[in-house]
């Protein structure tokens, strides 16, 4: 018997018991609708944690100063003040790895506009930051080396901070208070929202470097800085980057050949690390909450298919007296299998491509239907379908057809 | 003389039921020539149902060969068993065996599916079975919108649609009352008249082994007459049409 009448008799056999065709269908569908809708809303959050760590900046290194021991308790790395607004500029200019670096103290200040205020984070750095952070813009101007140099007066805002003190005025000209000193501020920031750790990075208003240290924070430690953030020409080149900063602050501090180093340099790679095993962890659960259900869907599947052999003894003995052989019963019973296993995972991927953008719409989640997913979901149902119904296809093929003709 | 279409000769069939060993059949020799119209008699546990099954190809004997259209079918396995049924030999049995969820057209089909023949011969050869037992205008009613004649007649043009070597009918009026009976008889009577069709026709009642033109009489798997039929039975020129 050829493939498409063996099609025919089975979607006639199948639909001559509807209810239960759909019954046994259910078990695959939500199955494979769950799959589909799981993997979808993981996805999608995958995609925001991605886009998060990308927020920070590309190919972003950071050097952290070493630690302090003080009356023998040992600080936590970056405790000391080892590195200096001169490094900075050292590792930006030498170093041919490296595209831009800015260093990084932080500071909590007031800030004061009219009758308003507003508590936040004023960040010192140089012009470079911007570029490090891949962070434009959106009205007037970065400030300059120039303006570093002089420790001038002036301060970029970002979005959070400027709603607050100034509504929807634009920001640029006003003069603000820090701290009871008056800032300029040349520019407003695009938004960058939120950080992988949940800060609004937007909360922020960014000073020159030398600025900050001397009016703000009034740190003794006048051209020590925290942190200094450094971009990597590419993706490629940050392990040779970091390598290149570790040579260069090593001969800068005069740190000799036995020594350790006073000062750590690390990439972004263990923030993505952490981010990747999350998603592992959660593909494995997804792969196993689908097995789980596909197994349920195919238990299902041959029940009724051992059930519907047995009703149609008689069908098959008669089947078997005109000719028909042990493959084309095989068949016929492993084609209505795999069809209730392929029809129920396609309805299954329908529901759940529908549910997850149900998810998405009301309550507000990224999804992503992937591609994979609905491909494997595919796969699966039919691989079900022909595992779960080879065993009562067999039985049904190994019938004796006296018996099978006789049979009431 | 030309090949016999059956020719059986020392066959037997032994079945084990647990320590019970039944001899079905022992030392059976048949010779059944082309056209011929043979009906096998006997009471219940003769052997008459073993024998139609082994000529059915539906079993194959313990020991002794079978030869049917002057090849060896005692040997072969399930698979080419199965490709004999369907070429070479039509089946008629007591309770139709029609499909239930299937035309008349389409169960008249069903052999030619398993041979692989294209869909718009199927039909044609279908239909033209149908026209042969009278009943082409009923070829899209289901069996169960048919009477028990009708459903009858549709099996026969099921048996006979792939052109068999051998019709075998297995009381195929033990479900019937007397009119319909022998109206189904006629219809095989025709079949064998006109179109020589070799039919071997299994029965208990002899007032249907009469439609034969051979009786073979069987007890305790031996047969113990064979003769020609001296008064036979004809059943009428044409088809009725119920």
């Amino acid at each position: 018997m050829n493939l498409l009448s063996a099609v025919k008799v089975s979607v006639r056999s199948l639909r001559a018991n509807k209810m239960r065709s759909g019954l046994t269908m259910l078990g695959m569908i939500i199955g494979v609708s769950a799959v589909i809708a799981m993997v979808a809303v993981g996805s999608g959050a995958n995609e925001r944690i991605a886009a998060q760590i990308a927020s920070i900046g590309s190919n972003l290194i950071m050097v952290i100063p070493g630690s302090t021991t003080s009356g023998g308790l040992r600080g936590g790395s970056g405790g000391s003040q080892t590195l200096t607004i001169d490094d900075a500029r050292a590792i930006g200019k030498e170093l041919s790895a490296v595209r831009a670096s800015a260093p990084n103290v932080r500071a909590s200040a007031p800030i004061v506009y009219g009758n308003q205020n507003w508590s936040t984070i004023v960040q010192g750095t140089t012009p470079g930051y911007l570029e490090v952070r891949d962070w434009p813009i959106v009205s007037g101007r970065n400030f300059t080396d120039a303006e570093v140099d002089a420790a001038s007066k002036v301060a970029l805002i970002g979005s959070t901070v400027s709603e607050n003190l100034f509504g929807g005025e634009d920001p640029v000209g006003k003069i603000v208070r820090i701290k009871r000193i008056p800032f300029t501020i040349v520019g407003l920031l695009d938004d960058k929202g939120q950080s992988p750790q949940g800060q609004d990075q937007d909360d922020v208003v960014i000073a020159p470097v030398t600025t900050v240290q001397r009016k703000v924070s009034g740190s003794s430690h006048i051209g020590t800085v925290g942190v200094v953030l450094v971009q990597a020409t590419g993706p490629d080149t940050i392990e040779d980057a970091q390598k290149q900063i570790t040579a260069l602050i090593r001969q800068r501090h005069r740190i000799s050949g036995g020594q350790d180093d006073d000062f750590s340099v690390r990439n972004l790679s263990e923030m993505l690390a952490v981010a990747e095993s999350a998603t592992k962890i959660m593909s494995l659960l997804l792969g196993a909450i689908a097995s789980v259900s596909l197994l349920v869907g195919g238990i299902g599947i041959m029940n009724i298919m051992l059930v519907s052999v047995t009703e149609r003894t008689r069908e098959i003995g008669i089947r078997m007296a005109v000719g028909a052989r042990q493959r084309d019963i095989l068949a016929q019973f492993l084609i209505e299998a795999v069809m209730l296993a392929v029809a129920g995972g396609t309805l299954g991927i329908l529901l759940g491509a529908g549910g997850s953008i149900a998810i998405s719409y009301f309550a507000g989640w990224s999804t992503l239907i992937s591609p994979v997913a609905v491909s494997v979901a595919f796969g699966f149902s039919g691989a079900v379908g022909v595992f779960f119904g080879y065993y009562p296809a067999r039985k049904a093929s190994l019938m004796d057809p006296i018996e099978a003709l006789r049979y009431e | 003389m030309p090949t016999p279409v059956i020719e059986i000769c020392s066959l037997c069939k032994t079945y084990r039921i647990g320590e019970l060993t039944v001899e079905a059949l022992r030392s059976v020799d048949l010779t059944i020539q082309s056209s011929e119209f043979l009906a096998i008699m006997g009471a219940s546990g003769s052997g008459k149902s073993t024998l139609m099954n082994v000529l059915g190809c539906l079993d194959r004997p313990t020991s002794g060969g079978y030869n049917l259209d002057g090849n060896d079918v005692g040997t072969l396995d399930r698979d080419a068993l199965a490709r004999i049924r369907g070429r070479k030999i039509g089946f008629v049995f007591q309770g139709f065996n029609l499909l239930s969820r299937m035309t008349a057209l389409e169960n008249v089909e069903l052999p030619m599916l398993y041979d692989e023949v294209p869909s718009a011969v199927r039909k044609e050869r279908s239909l033209e079975a149908l026209r042969t037992v009278g009943l082409e205008d009923r070829s899209h009613h289901l069996p169960s919108q048919l009477s028990g004649g009708q459903q009858q007649r549709v099996a026969i043009a099921r048996a006979i649609v792939n052109n068999p070597s051998l019709l075998l009918a297995d009381e195929p009026t033990g479900n019937l009352d007397t009119a319909t009976s022998v109206e189904v008889m006629g219809v095989v009577q025709r079949l064998n008249d006109e179109r020589g069709i070799t039919i071997v026709l299994v029965t208990h009642e002899t007032d249907i082994s009469e439609f034969a033109r051979r009786v073979v009489t069987m007890r305790d798997g031996k047969i113990l007459t064979d003769h020609p039929v001296d008064n036979r039975r004809i059943a009428g020129a044409g088809v009725t049409s119920r």
